[in-house]
């Protein structure tokens, strides 16, 4: 995988950004086009949110990103919206999951140096994120083995149909 | 080395003895989704190519979330649904039937030592009765559908022993509200959680349910409770005999034990805008409210109503409050008619909905104004949760969202209770 270049997107909230405020359940329940989904991300807490995004954004957080509800579709209209990772300190489990199996690449490390706006370039096969607009680079946790399988397969439907059931041993 | 109860269960479905941190493929029991959820599950389902759901795998869609349609949107959804199980030849759920999180036990889907997964985050709840039930997306569903089964890591267990008596006038409610508020909204991130000790032995299965509901409020990727006589005696009344439950060893292994003692709890309350900014209600008695909701899958079970009805009985709310009861599914709308609860709450001046979810994510019956005050039994109260990102949510017990809507402020239950 080569490196990734973007801008970091923060929302203004750091821990526990919930799946609420990425989409809330008035639209998740109506809408099932992506793309229009995507124009409602953050709505709630940080109106004008989807004008900021361009395509290939990072979006950072702090402890506990995607925690709260089930919904599929906070990780679908992000991915819709243009963010291509998300960076945080920490996720919840049920958004963590979701988001691999749809193919978005979620990365853990300190984000507390990362800040709006900020040029960042990841690089996944050394772990580290350098910081380019501030000179720092912060070393990624490594990623569990089940999820780069899922990440590089593109999701966990390809995977599946790819390997005909789960590989991930 | 023993065994927590989700190690014995996902060993059990796995086919080989694990231990937390393992990685393995495990034969899952019974799926759902609501009507949030289905309409992914549905198009990741077809994106898989699948044929048929899977014959070793129980299968049933719930529209709670949105029911009746509010919208053309939601209808849409709603339409799509039921052609998928007409097509698939599944069980549907349909409008007026109630939250998925109480027909799926009703309906005997949630059995002790089962594997379950739910496209909905408090499927949780069904720890309560001994399953090892969780939260997905709505493609985890659609793969489990097509395989029978999915991919689990094993979670490091974190065992709660709730101690001491129960005060009067303090519900499970307020006792898992005080525990979210200790450990906070990722203190069990990944953790499956082991809720024991004689505070829940003495607790109904209602009560069970409302504490192994909120587990994913501190980030769990489940709540377990032991299976006792309580249990066995609910499985009868749904009609199963002979059910038996999985046991954690004595000798099992724990990320942490949290000993908490209940017996000096006051009612508690989780002020705007996460669930574990919890307090005393002391400190917000008074403050006005506009709206109280009773209701949802932590807090709109028979013994919830019963215990709001007996706070309302003979009395009328406050004129300035709008009050809404929501049962949490149709067989305890019957129950509580039968038993003269809904009549308390009509007479009372409570406005009783649905069976079903829509007031508590904000779909329809009761989104408030801007600025507005809820007072609520639910289990979440982030900004825009009930429709509006301009109102705050206060969550609370039955009890005391009955006692508040009395008062047309924030009212501590046992003032109420005699």
């Amino acid at each position: 995988m080569t490196p990734k270049k973007g801008n970091a997107r923060r929302i203004g909230i750091d821990d526990n950004v919930n799946t609420d405020y990425i989409i809330s359940g008035r639209y998740k329940f109506q809408i099932e086009d992506h793309k229009e989904l995507a124009k409602h991300i953050f709505e709630d807490v940080s109106p004008n949110f989807y004008g900021k995004v361009k395509s290939g954004d990072f979006l950072v957080a702090g402890e506990n990103f995607g925690c709260g509800s089930s919904r599929e579709q906070a990780p679908v209209a992000l991915m819709s919206a243009g963010i291509s990772a998300v960076v945080a300190k920490s996720f919840a489990r049920i958004f963590y999951r979701n988001s691999f199996n749809i193919g978005l690449c979620l990365l853990e490390c300190d984000t507390d140096g990362i800040k709006d706006g900020n040029r960042l370039e990841i690089d996944l096969k050394k772990g580290y994120i350098k910081n380019l607009s501030r000179g720092k680079t912060i070393p990624i946790r490594p990623m569990p083995a089940v999820m780069s399988k899922l990440l590089a397969d593109g999701g966990v439907i390809k995977h599946f149909k790819k390997h005909k059931g789960f590989k991930i041993k | 080395m023993g065994k927590t109860i989700a190690e014995k269960i996902l060993s059990n479905h796995a086919g080989r003895s694990l231990s937390a941190g393992d990685i393995a493929i495990c034969k899952v029991d019974f799926c759902f989704s609501q009507d949030g959820t289905s309409g992914m599950v549905i198009d990741s389902f077809r994106g898989l190519g699948t044929k048929r759901i899977h014959k070793g795998i129980k299968f049933c869609m719930v529209i709670d979330h949105s029911s009746p349609s509010p919208n053309i949107g939601v209808s849409k959804i709603h339409k799509k649904m039921r052609g998928f199980a007409a097509d698939a030849n599944c069980q549907i759920f349909d409008i007026g039937c109630g939250v998925c999180h109480q027909i799926v036990p009703e309906a005997g889907f949630a059995m002790p030592g089962g594997l379950i997964l739910g496209a909905d985050s408090h499927t949780c709840t069904y720890g309560a009765l001994n399953a090892f039930a969780s939260g997905v997306g709505s493609t985890d569903v659609a793969i489990t559908l097509t395989a029978g089964r999915n991919w689990f890591r094993v979670p490091e267990t974190v065992k709660v022993i709730f101690k001491g008596r129960i005060p009067k006038g303090v519900f499970a409610k307020d006792i898992i509200l005080a525990l979210a508020g200790k450990v906070g909204a990722n203190g069990c991130t990944y953790k499956a959680i082991e809720f024991t000790g004689p505070v829940i032995k003495r607790l109904s299965i209602d009560g069970r349910f409302t504490i192994a509901n909120m587990a994913v409020e501190m980030g769990a990727k489940c709540g377990l409770m032991e299976f006792d006589a309580k249990t066995a005696a609910w499985f009868k009344r749904i009609g199963k005999r002979k059910v038996r439950g999985v046991s954690a060893d004595k000798n099992a292994k724990y990320a942490k034990v949290i000993e908490f003692d209940v017996s000096k709890l006051s009612p508690k309350i989780a002020k705007p805008h996460t669930v574990d900014n919890v307090c005393d209600i002391g400190r917000v008695e008074g403050l006005k409210i506009d709206e109280a909701f009773l209701g949802t899958c932590t807090n709109g079970r028979l013994e919830d109503l019963a215990i709001a009805a007996r706070i309302l009985k003979g009395r009328h709310i406050a004129r300035s409050v709008k009050f809404i009861v929501a049962p949490a599914s149709k067989s305890i709308y019957l129950e509580a008619s039968r038993k003269g609860i809904i009549r308390t709450f009509v007479e009372a001046g409570a406005v009783v909905v649905v069976p079903g979810c829509g007031p508590c994510v904000g779909t329809h019956n009761g989104v408030p104004a801007n600025g507005e005050v809820v007072i609520s039994t639910a289990n979440r109260n982030f900004k825009g949760r009930m429709g509006n990102p301009d109102a705050f949510i206060y969550l609370g017990s039955p009890a005391t969202v009955a006692a508040s809507a009395l008062k047309g402020k924030v009212a501590d239950p046992r003032r109420y209770l005699r």
